[in-house]
Parts: C-alpha cells; sequence; structure tokens
C-alpha cells in the first residue's frame, strides 16, 4: 500500500513539474501569439527546450544574499511557499481509482493548504529587511487573507450542495446529477476571481506590481532562490485550476471517454483562461482590489450560500 | 469510521513536498556561481539606485491591522459556517432560518465596519 502509494507520489510530482515547467514557455508563447511576435523559438524545435535552459541559467547564477537580511527565514520562505502549493496537490483526484489520500475533509485542507501560503510570502518581505519587499509582502499577506474569504465561502456554497466534504463524493453527485457550475454559477464566478486573487496574478498582481515596488516580495532574491517564488506561483495556479475543476466542472467526467483526459482538459482551459486575463486586462488599483473583496465578493458570496440552502432544502 | 491510510499518504506526501523544497534550496546553494572578489555594493539593501538610508522597521499603514482584524472576524464565522453546512441535509428547516439569523447578524457587522470607513483605502 506504502509502496503504491509512494509510485503515486513520483507519478503526480513528475507530471507536476512538467506542466509546470511548460507553463512558463506557454506564458512567453501565448503572449507572444497575443502580441504578434514569436517569442522564444532559438532552444530547441520551436523553443520547446526552453525551461530547461531556464531552469540551468537559474542554478547556475549567483546567488547573492544581501548583508542585511534575516538569514534563516530568507532562505526558508521560497521554500516554504512551494512545500505548500505542492502539498495541496495530494489530495486532487485525478481519477477515481487515482487520489494520492482520499482524506474526508479535503475542502478544509485545500483551503489550510491554500492559506499557509501567505506565510511565504510575508516572511520572505519581512526577512528582506528593505522597504519594496515588505510593502509587497505586506499587500500580498492583506489580499491573500481577504481573498482566502470568498474562497472559504464557495467552498462552503458547494458543500451545501453535495453534503460532504470528500472531493470523491462532490465528484459521485456531480456525475448523478449535474455539474456544479449550473446550480452553483455565482460560486464558481466568485471562486474563479479570488483564485485569480489568491495566486497573485494578473489582473490582481498588486503584490509585485514592478511599476511601483520594483519586484515587491522577491526584490531582494536573486537566482534559483528567486525562481523558486515562481515556481511556487506557478504550482498555486495549477492547484487553484484543479480545484475549480473537481469543484464546478465536474472533474474526470466528460461526454464520450470519461478520464485522465477530461481533467487535464479542464485543467489546462482554465490555465488558458489566466493568460488570456494577464494579457487582456490592465491591473487594478489596490483600493479597488480590496473594495472587490469585501464590498462585493463578500456579501454576494453570503448571499449565494443562502441561495444554495434555499436550493437544496426545497429542491433536492 | 475510515482507515488511517488516507493520512498515511497525506503525510507521505508532505514529506516529499518538504524534501524537493528544500532539496531545490540546497541544490542552488550548491550549484550556484561564486564570484571571486564580489564588490561590497552588491550586498547592500535595493532601494532603486538611491542610497538605501533608514531601516526597513518603520510604521505601516493602519489599514492592513484593520484588514486583519475583519479577517479574523469572518474567518470564525467560516469556521463556524462548516459544520452546519456539513450537516444541513439532516437537520432541515429550523438551522436554515438560525443560519440566516447569524449570516444576517455578520452582515449587520460587515455593515457597521462599512459605515465607519474601515473598508476604505484611501483616507
Amino acid at each position: 500500500m506504502i509502496l503504491q502509494t509512494g509510485v503515486r507520489i513520483g507519478v503526480v510530482f513528475g507530471v507536476l513539474i512538467t506542466i509546470v515547467a511548460y507553463m512558463t514557455l506557454a506564458e512567453r508563447k501565448v503572449s507572444a501569439w497575443m502580441q504578434d511576435r514569436y517569442g522564444p523559438n532559438r532552444v530547441g524545435p520551436r523553443g520547446l527546450l526552453q525551461p530547461f535552459a531556464d531552469v540551468l541559467k537559474l542554478l547556475l547564477k549567483e546567488d547573492i544574499t544581501p548583508r542585511h537580511v534575516d538569514r534563516w527565514l530568507y532562505t526558508l520562505a521560497p521554500a516554504m511557499i512551494v512545500i505548500f502549493a505542492l502539498t495541496a496537490f495530494s489530495v486532487i483526484p485525478f481519477h477515481p481509482s487515482f487520489v494520492i489520500a482520499d482524506i474526508p475533509v479535503a475542502v478544509l485542507f485545500l483551503l489550510a493548504a491554500a492559506s499557509m501560503d501567505t506565510y511565504g510570502l510575508i516572511l520572505a518581505g519581512w526577512a528582506s529587511h528593505s522597504k519594496y519587499p515588505l510593502l509587497g509582502g505586506l499587500r500580498s499577506a492583506a489580499q491573500v487573507i481577504s481573498y482566502e474569504l470568498p474562497v472559504a465561502l464557495s467552498f462552503a456554497s458547494v458543500v451545501v450542495l453535495t453534503g460532504s466534504f470528500s472531493l470523491l463524493d462532490i465528484q459521485d453527485f456531480q456525475h448523478r446529477y449535474v455539474w456544479l457550475l449550473i446550480p452553483n454559477i455565482l460560486g464558481f464566478v466568485i471562486h474563479l476571481v479570488a483564485a485569480f486573487a489568491e495566486t497573485n496574478r494578473a489582473p490582481f498582481d498588486l503584490p509585485e506590481a514592478e511599476s511601483e515596488l520594483v519586484g515587491g516580495y522577491h526584490t531582494e532574491y536573486a537566482s534559483m532562490r528567486w525562481a523558486l517564488f515562481f515556481l511556487g506561483e506557478y504550482l498555486n495556479m495549477a492547484v487553484a485550476a484543479s480545484v475549480i475543476t473537481v469543484l464546478y466542472l465536474g472533474g474526470w467526467y466528460g461526454p464520450f471517454q470519461p478520464g485522465f483526459w477530461w481533467f487535464f482538459l479542464k485543467v489546462a482551459a482554465i490555465l488558458f483562461l489566466y493568460l488570456w486575463v494577464r494579457f487582456t486586462f490592465p491591473r487594478f488599483r489596490y483600493d479597488q482590489l480590496m473594495n472587490l473583496c469585501w464590498k462585493v465578493l463578500i456579501p454576494l458570496g453570503l448571499v449565494n450560500l443562502i441561495w444554495v440552502t434555499a436550493l437544496r432544502l426545497w429542491l433536492f | 469510521m475510515s482507515a488511517p491510510q488516507p493520512y498515511v499518504g497525506l503525510a507521505l506526501h508532505a514529506v516529499v513536498s518538504l524534501a524537493i523544497a528544500l532539496g531545490m534550496v540546497g541544490v542552488a546553494a550548491w550549484m550556484r556561481y561564486r564570484a571571486k572578489r564580489p564588490p561590497q555594493v552588491r550586498y547592500e539593501t535595493y532601494e532603486c539606485g538611491e542610497e538605501p538610508f533608514g531601516t526597513a522597521r518603520a510604521r505601516i499603514p493602519v489599514g492592513f491591522y484593520l484588514i486583519a482584524l475583519l479577517f479574523l472576524l469572518f474567518d470564525v464565522e467560516a469556521a463556524f459556517l462548516f459544520p452546519w453546512v456539513r450537516e444541513l441535509g439532516n437537520l432541515g428547516i429550523l438551522a436554515f432560518w438560525e443560519m440566516v439569523i447569524f449570516l444576517g447578524i455578520l452582515l449587520l457587522g460587515w455593515f457597521y465596519a462599512l459605515r465607519k470607513g474601515d473598508l476604505r483605502w484611501i483616507r
């Protein structure tokens, strides 16, 4: 049993690292196509080996630790972001026969893993002992904890409809009745918007707004430790896309041949949406960002919760 | 009652995640380029071309503190919500109205914070 789980963990990590590596390439290629350019096309056929070149380059760069930083926390912060992003994948059901840990409180676990990421960001800002990173870290902490509330309310609305915290049960429910996208469309939209903000992606990438904060929380980082922040960011995007797929889009179920394919297709579609939005919308201002969360999404989330509860009690 | 098996998988996964993340930091520290005699200015705090001055431990806007307080309030609310949403099917109509009242009181608190201006970022 342990061996089987170990093999699964290996497969998941292998696939994940590959997906994340090619997300960086996809981001550059898609942005290039949207802006009528070629994008990277020198390393390998059509630039397909670019991610490997990037990783090698980042590993071999000089890794500067500025004199004023808090060394322990400074080194630990980027690792923390990656750890919690990777841990979240343990409960994602890729297929009924392929889930590493089908724990009965998976929804709560996902929420907990997502909020732990805040520590990495704020520790990076604090340990750098510099003004721009501190501001970026504070901003991202305030942003991530604020947008956690709409996410929690969307999770709650899903649990109201399905009556279970287990992701496999939620899949079964969607298989028997209907994709939760249909009865819970408001929850889906709230979750999608909040997912963009929680992963610090455009148009909510305020913590690293380069025009005002230089680089935000990772200003003082160099080389591979800098890259770990972005590894964490892309992993978090993959987590968010998987969670949305599982909760609202029916996971591996599809019209023709249910299986892994549908899961990965849906995740890829949401990841593409991330890129599409990034190169289409301008960045929000910080007060607009906070207003959107506290004055729009949270009241909407509460209203949606009451709506799905009524639906559940009088319909099912 | 479910077996502890899934939690064993979870623990294993968490340990592997930890090993991968720390391993990457370790490999980076081992493979990095080491400059022979780096100029000392390289280790200064970065301040966008300016001479660095003062400490970063300065006073920060109070808005962040208010957001943290409000977050605490609503996160405790979420903690109360989750047992309720799980058992809703078994509890029925009465639980629904109870929760409507609970959420109503919370919305009242939210409205109070709004009127006091705690959610306003430009002050």
